[in-house]
């Protein structure tokens, strides 16, 4: 445990009392999502000197807080872990459970081969070291929607251990640096699912809903590495976009497919860990990082007036902001761990390994999948930045939001705009508009082709830029319509015919003698109002920029 | 026709001596009468009924499919039987309608085989008596034999007939039962630490316990799945080799099922016995063994020797530790496998007082398990259920289990236990590897004992007492058959068991078959149970029945 608390120390992070209150600002300003902060370069890191200098003379004592997360990753698969039922979301209620699910006498698990190959895939893009033997292990507890009265986990002996998950935050406003962290992964396991319960408080009863009972589960324990919300929840974010981009979860946090609990805890930088709390079921990303803030914060005011921290689960009340003692899970369990007697050991095999003439079904090779490994997150930024030129700040913005990329990607295939302008098109206009009203990449009305097109338009001066947003708009509200289409029918094109607009700039002079005779006595704003005379006189349709320059000529003494 | 073999009665059936229906209704009618045995759980007369129609009807096509098409069967009542209540004679589990077939009732059943019943045992199969479970104790039919009658007339206190009983070993024993009572020509019974062995031997059939992994244990409600294996019970080895071979074989349902495909086969005859190695295992010579049973084991060995096979002494080190061990190993397993019976599960139904029910109901299920009537907090409902539903044994079990499972405890009890089975099953790898063909071991101290004596102690003393010879063999995952040899001075059967290497099964039953035919072991007497006496007299004729194939 000293490790990774001197390793954090190094790096300069430090808790200080009132860098709390920091931290719980950042949890609301990320409300959307973590792209906002990281956009605005807001970290702890750039705003710890400011919040300690502004605040909180009481402890002299500095406090460093660690946090270490269990995350569930539920597998993205078409049967349970250990039964054929299907896995699918909101189906209705008991409508996907097997006889093994509901656990009656005399079924025996089954190990569904494409969960042990997700959870290979991610241990290696998580930089594990795969462990050729792993063993299952039956963990019991009593619980209304855990029908067997134990789960089969991987406790000896998990499928992925020592690995390692890199994430990066952007520090400071323009230029803005990227920095990055890692946190080591103490192991990935195999386990199953539960079923949900839920509680009907007018009726007094409980429900229970089996469905999710027996689906595949990767958990991945990050070692105590974390030092404040905002860390934990960016490091959250790129897992589950590893594991998007694998293809082994879905890891849709408001489907549950992604649950992180957090283990929490503050001391005075030098001395022994403090007492830790568990923070469960932090299944928002909207929440994460506050919950682990409002932890921390809640830790070091108990200890700053003399109180202990108990060594408890807790859970965080998203209306109060705060987290709050679990009454269910008090006592403390002990879990009588067994080996799965029906489970013989998960054997594993590299291309060194493999017995002659084995049977490739019954057999998974390790080199065969890590050869067919995806591009990972971080790769796919490398490549952007490399291959478009594009900020790195830019390169995480367009990762961020699910099917933005490929968007990004299509755009640029058929467009001859920079991929600058193509990127400030996208993470601006586009995703602003998808912001506004809430919607995802897939359900954008506006299709790569229409921008590609749009932007072509603008390229080539066919369109001013503000008439290009127009026609940004109008794509968004009537479905069908090419932007060309658009802007004939809108007559937005600009004038190319110099003769023309030197006309339109003529007898805009002239019908506003003040107005020139303002500007030939020097002030610099009514050349302004000539230029938005033009442009009204010839429907928006000229480029101010030349209009200006006739203006400017025609001025001239 | 009822006391032929089930090779016998199936040639029968193919030369049409007998038609499958007719042969149903026997059996049904010998189970009315043996009801008193308590044999039987629950009896598939309308299934048993149907099944051998239908058999029938394949007879009369020339469509039979094979060696069991039309053989009653019985099966014992913790194996799961798709719309045939199972219960291993729990109040647990009473009313519980398993909605699939275990792996091993479906290939019998495919086969054609009529089942004519759920056996009686041990609640959970937990015990060496048939006598502890909630539908009451299985009687010997040995009790009524004209065997031990006759030695018992010799007896002062014989007056007392009914109340001295014998017990049929156990925990599979209704299944013996039910073979040695003709009420069925094989059945399936359960072997986790002797228990399809100890009771052949005593009601005097064979007993067969494949290798660990050789037979399917899908739908065996279990017991302790690391040594759980289902065992086949007939009148001669010939019999068991037969059911093996439609038993035997990869499930995809059980990862522990060997992946190599096994073919049915027919049992060879070995006539010489002169390459064989036999070893005697000294620690087996236990203080407790009676004299007669101890005779009968030399005995075999000498016949062994004096027909050239060479008879060695071994030694297996580690058998004293077995019990202890398995006392551990199968507490723990229990404790957890017994923790899905919360009285939860898939209540389905329209009470509106259920504390606790599915969402929907959709699925089909049925009760999985009793529930108690207290709806105070889940913790106490759980509690109740299971105070209700689960015996003393069951209770008992699970309580040291969870002991044993504790973080404090773990290491030492069950660790050590684990490492201690390895030395066992390490003890037989050594002997195997030295040349040795087969073990011959006794399977029980004694004979049955009379039920009155056998309750004087409790359910784990007695088994702790009477798997002595056959635990050791469940730790290491071997094969093992009790053969019945001769009547001990009570009129009662004694068993010898061999041993095999493992998935060394099919040399294990030819050595067994040949010893079989050696010893003749006298067939079972039973006028008191047959009101005509035609049935009687096919009985005795049973020595003269030949196959004509």
């Amino acid at each position: 445990m000293a490790a990774p608390m001197l390793r954090w120390w190094c790096l300069g992070r430090r808790w200080v009392l009132a860098c709390i209150d920091g931290g719980s600002r950042h949890g609301r300003g990320a409300a959307i999502g973590f792209t906002s902060s990281r956009k605005r370069g807001q970290t702890s890191v750039a705003q710890q000197p400011l919040i300690t200098s502004q605040k909180s003379r009481k402890g002299e004592h500095e406090w460093a807080a660690v946090v270490g997360l269990e995350i569930h990753a539920q597998i993205s698969s078409n049967s349970k872990l250990f039964s054929g039922s299907r896995v699918h979301f909101a189906a209705p209620p008991n409508s996907l459970v097997s006889f093994f699910d509901a656990s009656l006498p005399g079924t025996l698990p089954v190990l569904n081969r494409r969960c042990v190959e997700a959870a290979v895939m991610t241990g290696l893009a998580l930089n594990c070291r795969i462990n050729k033997k792993s063993l299952f292990d039956r963990k019991h507890y009593f619980y209304a929607d855990l029908p067997a009265g134990y789960q089969i986990t991987q406790q000896r002996l998990p499928i992925a251990v020592n690995g390692s998950l890199a994430y990066s935050v952007c520090v400071g406003k323009k230029p803005s640096r990227v920095i990055t962290k890692t946190v080591r992964i103490k192991q990935i396991q195999l386990e199953q699912d539960s079923g949900k319960s839920l509680h009907d408080e007018l009726r007094s009863q409980t429900l229970i809903d089996l469905n999710r009972a027996g689906v595949g589960l990767l958990e991945v324990v990050l070692e105590p590495d974390m030092s404040c919300g905002e860390e934990a929840a960016t490091a959250v974010r790129e897992l589950q976009l590893i594991l998007q981009a694998l293809g082994t979860s879905r890891a849709n946090m408001a489907e549950g497919q992604l649950r992180v609990d957090a283990n929490v805890s503050v001391h005075h930088p030098g001395e022994p860990l403090g007492v830790r709390t568990e923070v469960k079921n932090l299944n928002s990303a909207k929440f994460l990082a506050k919950a682990i803030d409002s932890e921390i914060e809640r830790q070091i005011h108990e200890l700053e007036n003399g109180r202990e921290i108990l060594n408890e689960t807790r859970s965080f009340d998203y209306k109060l902001g705060c987290t709050m003692p679990m009454r269910d899970k008090e006592g403390k369990q002990d879990y009588r761990f067994m080996p799965e007697p029906n489970l013989p050991p998960l054997l594993l095999y590299d291309t060194e390994s493999l017995p002659p003439g084995a049977d490739p079904q019954q057999v998974i090779n390790i080199d065969w999948i890590r050869e067919r490994l995806p591009e990972l997150p971080s790769e796919t930024r490398e490549r952007l930045i490399q291959q478009y030129g594009i900020l790195p700040e830019h390169s995480f913005a367009l990762l961020n939001e699910v099917g933005l990329l490929e968007f990004f990607q299509n755009v640029i295939k058929e467009t001859r705009a920079e991929p600058k302008k193509v990127t400030s098109w996208v993470l601006n206009i586009f995703l602003g508009f998808l912001k506004q009203q809430n919607l995802a990449v897939n359900e954008s009305p506006v299709t790569p082709s229409a921008l590609a097109e749009l932007l072509n338009l603008l390229d080539r001066k066919a369109i001013s830029s503000t008439a290009a947003k127009q026609v940004f708009e109008e794509l968004w509200r009537s479905e069908g319509k090419t932007p060309s289409q658009i802007v004939s029918e809108k007559q937005l094109e600009l004038m190319q015919d110099q003769e023309a607009l030197e006309r339109a700039c003529h007898t805009v002079m002239e019908g506003h003698p003040q107005v020139v005779m303002d500007v030939k006595r020097g002030n610099p704003r009514a050349i302004n109002k000539l230029i938005g005379l033009v442009r009204k006189a010839t429907l928006s349709r000229a480029d101010p920029t030349a209009i200006k320059e006739i203006l400017e000529r025609k001025l001239s003494p | 026709m009822l006391g032929r073999t089930l090779r016998e009665v199936s040639a029968a059936l193919k030369q049409g001596q007998i038609t499958p229906t007719e042969l149903c209704q026997k059996c049904l009618s010998l189970i009315k009468k043996t009801k008193f045995l308590n044999a039987y759980i629950t009896v598939s007369e309308e299934v048993a009924l149907k099944q051998a129609e239908e058999s029938e009807k394949r007879y009369k096509k020339g469509r039979s499919l094979g060696d069991l098409d039309g053989i009653p069967i019985a099966v014992k009542d913790n194996f799961s039987t798709s719309g045939i209540e199972t219960t291993c004679a729990s109040n647990m589990l009473k009313g519980y309608v398993p909605p699939y077939n275990a792996t091993v009732v479906q290939k019998l059943l495919d086969q054609g085989a009529v089942l004519m019943g759920k056996t009686n045992l041990d609640e959970f199969a937990m015990g060496s008596g048939s006598t502890d479970g909630a539908f009451g104790p299985v009687k010997n039919p040995w009790s009524y034999s004209k065997q031990y009658r006759e030695k018992r007339k010799q007896k002062p206190h014989g007056e007392k007939e009914d109340s001295d009983w014998l017990i049929t070993g156990g925990s599979s024993g209704g299944s013996a039962a039910a073979v040695a009572a003709f009420t069925c020509f094989a059945a399936l019974g359960s072997d986790t630490g002797g228990s399809t062995r100890n009771p052949a031997a005593h009601c005097g059939v064979v007993g067969f316990k494949p290798s660990y992994g050789l037979v399917s244990r899908h739908g065996l409600i279990p017991l302790v799945n690391s040594m759980d294996v289902p065992g086949i019970l007939t009148r001669c080895v010939d019999d068991a080799a037969i059911v093996l071979g439609m038993l035997a074989g990869h499930d995809p349902k059980d990862s522990t099922t060997i992946q190599d495909p096994v073919k049915p086969f027919t049992l060879p005859t070995l006539t010489d016995v002169s390459k064989l190695c036999i070893g005697i295992p000294k620690e087996y010579l236990a203080p407790e063994l009676s004299g007669e049973v101890r005779s009968f084991w030399s005995k075999a060995a000498n016949l062994f020797e004096s027909e050239g096979a060479k008879v060695i002494e071994v030694s297996l080190p580690h058998t004293s530790y077995s019990i202890v061990c398995y006392h551990v190993l199968c507490t723990s397993e229990v404790a957890s496998n017994m923790a899905r019976f919360d009285g939860l599960e898939y209540v389905l139904g329209d009470k509106e007082e259920e504390p606790l029910r599915t969402v929907s109901q959709n699925v089909n299920i049925g009760q999985k398990c009793h529930r108690c009537d207290i709806n105070v907090s889940t913790e106490a409902m759980y509690a109740a259920t299971r105070r209700e539903g689960f015996n003393d044994v069951v209770r008992g079990r699970i309580l040291a289990g969870n002991f044993f499972l504790l973080k404090e405890n773990y290491e030492n009890y069950f660790i050590k236990a684990q490492k201690v089975r390895r030395l066992i099953a390490n003890d037989f790898v050594k002997v195997f590897n030295s040349g040795v063909d087969v073990l011959l071991t006794p399977t029980t101290l004694r004979g049955a004992a009379p039920y009155l004596e056998f309750i004087k102690e409790d359910n784990r003393t007695r088994s702790a007492e009477d798997d002595i010879f056959t635990q050791a063999v469940n730790m290491a995952g071997l094969p093992a058959v009790s053969v019945p040899v001769a009547l001990s001075n009570l009129g009662l059967p004694i068993g010898l068991q061999f041993i095999g290497r493992a998935f060394c099964d099919q040399q294990l039953l030819k050595i067994a078959k040949w010893f079989e035919k050696q010893v003749q072991f006298p067939v079972i007497q039973l006028q008191e149970l047959m009101d005509d006496g035609s049935s009687i007299s096919e009985i005795e004729k049973l020595a003269s029945v030949s196959l004509k194939h």
